[in-house]
């Protein structure tokens, strides 16, 4: 038997008011096992506080009951209380009489019979209520990042700073993401390439950082401060610590007709190539879809011309296992596929391009050198029409995104600004729903497109786009002068909403994060938590989690590096001691509770048990991991045999409260 | 004021839409062919609708320049479909003069050698039966 | 000789998740909206937490109703737990409604931590309907009313 002492708070007038805390603290004394019972002003505070302390000490008191507010305020307050002076402070129930009782009742005698029946139910849980201790796990000191774009560099800098062990696992050959293909960055104008290469080099040269390039993860297994990740190496046919870079196999290389996705298909590279100059790490790439050695084996070039004998046709995958104690997902985006979108032509005239081709028109780098040609026939074009929300803020399903890409009005506006300043000569027209800036100096930046540079901006959408003789007949609606507009355009620009990268859902299965109906990670609180993942130990930079410019998400990724660091800083993770476990002789290893526990902590293993006339008995039983478990309580529910149990929610203490309130 | 309000709730049970999924884009009217022949153009029907100004709509003539091609209702990102609101507003038209008004013997007077194809079996399937 | 008609007390259990409903009544506390003494809540981590036992236990020790709040679908703190709630809910009910249990008796509300009003709306309608339909006797064991 317990010995449970009962504490009643007045809350100044908030529960005397209504409920005779006196004659609680009365009543609640004639129940079983309650050997103290007293009310009091305060109970939070200090004198409250050592009411309480001195009480347990004086009677012994295994188990304590607080009448007071809802525990969701101090229930942690009474806890510490009662842990300093050695009770376990999982001994410690509260009774909500305040938000539930004297708050919302008038009628003293019915707030009073209430705040006894509630005072029972807490007393009838904490007979059973059993001593927990918080576990440790312990922390594995170094962190992945997945995705070498902006944001997975930024964060995996500012990780490897503070001194600990990052790896970043980049899908493609070179890290720099995105960031890499933009010509200019708004509102600054300042050129993307020079701020990005000199982060992407200290990356490759900051002794903390490994860069796994041309890589993806295969399988993530364990939990918060222990995550094993398998990392698949793909075979890139160059050995990659010999190759020097020098690009020689990459001029050699008979197969020259190979799509150059870095400008987005508008010109070719050849099957051995180098992503782009400033790539890192800059090593060639033998691409075997289009490698006649590795197609047919008659060819060999780019080995007889290395001179570091770098190449390798015989190379295959490799695995790599390495354990984490954070994750960081930075998968990113890309632009949506235009394929549904036939009225703006863009399958049917190589004039239409996206966005970020025009970026790589614009680009220096890019398959024009930096001069404005259009594709089809290399020509200045002298009249663009830009269309905005493409494919964003639509009704969902098959009409697009429901959401605002957020970036496309500020990079139209650059785009637009860009070719009215290099080429004074061209009419620029800009056709726009909502122009949407809010950031520091973005509107000032898009009021000077207009203003300063004469860019045509008009209210109102395209509604088609029909080549015809060598011409981009635009048809569009001007709403705010009510007509409709026929512009003979020789580019068309669409701005194209952007979505996660494809290989986020994969991932987020594998790290059992949450995922919103648009494939963006959801974060743990939208205001207050907003890079984390409500799956312990898993944090978001950048895009993957909703669209954002770059200051936006160099900021994010810091902001979860901050988060990454204050976990690796710690040697060991408290657990919340309120845990599902499992009851070994009861279990029958059914895998019921293992299917409905969102968060992978229930294993199973194969246990010898001692049977009748000494014989042994090997049963599969299931296992709770505590330091992964949250406490939901779903595997309990779900086991047939009954032997999933929560502590400090039991199904015998949960039945307690039942019988007390039913009495 | 109830009269107005009663049909403009007509209109959009009969159409099935919600014109306030509109956000003003215009690709309604940037998509239309019959563009020039009309008074009020599909994003003004819309907003018109929105706002309960049935009644000068069932007074106009842009009822019966839509070809009912549906290009707007292909075309708009926010499904509000503007061209079945022309055609409820046609309906109310016809139900509010308790007959159809068209027979097949009064066409050749009103025929026009423009005259889309689509918009004469529009009209018959519209207004005789 | 007058004889004493006693009013009706129902009695009704409300299993409240921690992170949403329960701080909605909190909230409703706060706010002061009134709902009657009749409802004694049960905290519980989850919804998913709620085991059918709990229920039938209820109804056994004479509950005359029991309604079940958690998250609103989509926004469970555990990702996916009031989806589990929900199903075995809608299993439990239509079982009790076979064994005469009415369905007004037992109800789900998913009523978010921001949610004052609509909990003790919940309350007081939920708390109406059980009125009506009066006094449990289908489940009720005599044996434990000692």
């Amino acid at each position: 038997m317990q010995k449970i002492g009962v504490f009643v708070c007045w809350c100044g007038s908030n529960i005397a008011g209504t409920v005779d805390v006196h004659a609680v603290a009365e009543t609640l004394k004639k129940e079983p096992g309650v050997v103290f019972s007293t009310d009091y002003q305060y109970m939070c505070s200090e004198a409250g506080q050592n009411l309480i302390k001195d009480s347990i000490k004086e009677y012994g008191l295994t188990g304590v009951v607080i009448c007071s507010c809802s525990p969701r305020m101090h229930e942690n307050t009474f806890r510490k209380a009662a842990q300093s002076v050695g009770l376990n402070p999982y001994m410690v129930e509260v009774a909500n009489i305040r938000e539930q009782c004297s708050w919302i009742h008038k009628d003293m005698a019915t707030a009073t019979e209430k705040a006894v029946i509630l005072g029972r139910a807490a007393i009838a849980k904490v007979h059973l209520n059993a001593p927990l201790t918080a576990g440790e796990s312990p922390v594995v000191k170094r962190a992945l990042v997945i995705g070498g774009g902006i944001a997975g560099i930024q964060t995996a800098l500012d990780i490897a700073e503070a001194g600990f062990e990052v790896d970043i696992v980049e899908k493609s050959p070179t890290i720099g993401g995105k960031m890499a293909q933009i010509d200019k960055t708004f509102p600054t104008l300042d050129c993307a390439a020079c701020i990005l290469t000199p982060k992407m080099v200290e990356a490759a040269q900051q002794e903390k950082i490994k860069i796994y390039s041309y890589s993806e993860v295969d399988e993530v297994k364990g939990f918060v401060g222990n995550f094993s990740v398998k990392i698949r190496r793909k075979a890139r046919y160059v050995n990659e610590d010999i190759c020097t870079g020098c690009g020689v196999c990459t001029e050699k290389c008979p197969q020259k007709k190979v799509p150059n996705e870095f400008n987005l298909g508008m010109d070719n590279r050849r099957a051995i190539y180098i992503p782009f100059a400033q790539a890192v790490p800059k090593v060639a790439t033998i691409d075997p879809n289009y490698c006649t050695m590795l197609k047919t084996g008659k060819c060999g070039v780019c080995s007889k011309v290395c001179t570091a004998k770098a190449i390798d046709y015989t190379q295959k995958d490799e695995f790599v296992e390495a354990q984490y104690g954070a994750i960081v997902v930075a998968t990113g985006f890309n632009p949506i596929s235009l394929e549904k979108y036939d009225e703006f032509a863009y399958s049917q005239s190589p004039d239409v391009v996206t966005s970020l081709e025009y970026e790589r028109l614009m680009n220096a780098a890019g398959p024009t050198s930096g001069t404005l040609l259009r594709p089809s026939d290399l020509t200045h074009p002298k009249t663009i029409v830009f269309v905005q929300c493409v494919g964003s803020r639509c009704d969902g399903g098959d009409k697009g995104k429901p959401y605002c890409s957020k970036v496309c009005c500020m990079y139209t506006a650059k785009h637009a600004m860009l070719t009215r300043e290099k080429y004074p000569d061209t009419d620029v027209y800009v056709f726009y729903i909502d122009v949407r800036t809010p950031g520091k100096n973005f509107d000032e930046f898009y009021r000077r497109a207009v203003e300063d540079y004469g860019v045509h901006y008009i209210k109102g959408m395209v509604g088609k786009v029909v080549p015809q003789d060598g011409k981009l007949k635009v048809q569009a609606s001007d709403l705010l002068s009510n007509e409709q507009l026929h512009i003979d355009a020789d580019m068309v620009v669409l701005a194209a909403a952007i979505e996660p990268d494809k290989t986020a859902r994969p991932l987020a299965t594998m790290l059992t994060a949450s995922m919103d109906t648009n494939d963006f990670f959801t974060e743990a609180h939208p205001k207050l938590r907003p890079v984390e993942s409500p799956t312990a130990g898993v944090f978001l930079s950048g895009m993957c989690q909703g669209p954002k410019d770059i200051p936006e998400t160099v900021s994010q990724a810091s902001a979860a590096a901050a988060k990454v660091i204050g976990l690796l800083a710690k040697d060991k993770l408290t657990c919340n001691p309120c845990v599902a476990h499992s009851d070994e002789q009861l279990c029958n290893g059914c895998s019921s509770c293992e299917k409905v526990c969102p968060y992978g902590a229930i294993t199973y293993q194969d246990k010898e048990f001692r049977m009748p006339n000494r014989t042994v008995a090997v049963r599969r039983v299931a296992s709770v991991n505590p330091a992964v478990c949250q406490g939901c309580g779903a595997c309990t529910v779900a086991c047939p045999s009954g032997a999933m149990d929560l502590n400090g929610f039991s199904n015998r203490q949960i039945m307690a409260e039942v019988d007390a309130i039913c009495k | 004021m109830e009269n107005k309000q009663q049909l403009t709730e007509q209109i959009l049970r009969m159409s099935g839409v919600n014109a306030r999924k509109c956000m003003r884009c215009g690709k309604c009217t940037a998509t239309c062919p019959s563009f020039d022949e009309m008074e009020y153009h599909p994003h003004q029907f819309v907003y018109m609708v929105e706002k309960g100004d049935i009644e000068p709509l069932m007074k106009s003539e842009s009822l019966y320049t839509c070809l009912t091609c549906f290009a707007c209702v292909e075309r708009c990102p926010r499904n509000v479909e503007p061209a079945k609101l022309v055609e409820a507003v046609r309906l109310a038209v016809i139900r509010e003069q308790g007959a159809n008004h068209l027979k097949p013997q009064d066409l050749p007077e009103l025929w026009d050698e423009d005259l889309p194809q689509q918009a004469i079996v529009s009209a018959f399937r519209k207004y005789s039966k | 000789m007058q004889i004493e008609k006693k009013e009706f007390k129902p009695t009704i259990v409300a299993f409240c998740c921690n992170w949403c409903s329960y701080a909605g009544a909190d909230l409703a506390g706060t706010n002061r909206l009134n709902y009657p003494a009749d409802v004694k809540i049960i905290r519980v981590p989850c919804s998913c937490r709620v085991n059918p036992m709990f229920i039938l236990r209820a109804f056994q020790r004479g509950a005359d109703g029991v309604i079940l709040c958690g998250c609103h679908p989509g926004d469970c703190h555990y990702t996916t737990g009031n989806y589990y709630a929900r199903r075995r809910m809608t299993l439990l009910f239509s079982m009790l409604d076979f064994l005469g249990i009415e369905r007004g008796r037992t109800r789900v509300e998913w009523v978010s931590a921001a949610e004052g009003a609509k909990f003790a709306q919940t309350m007081n309608e939920f708390v109406e309907t059980i009125i009506s339909l009066g006094e449990n006797k289908r489940l009720e064991d005599l044996r434990c009313k000692k």
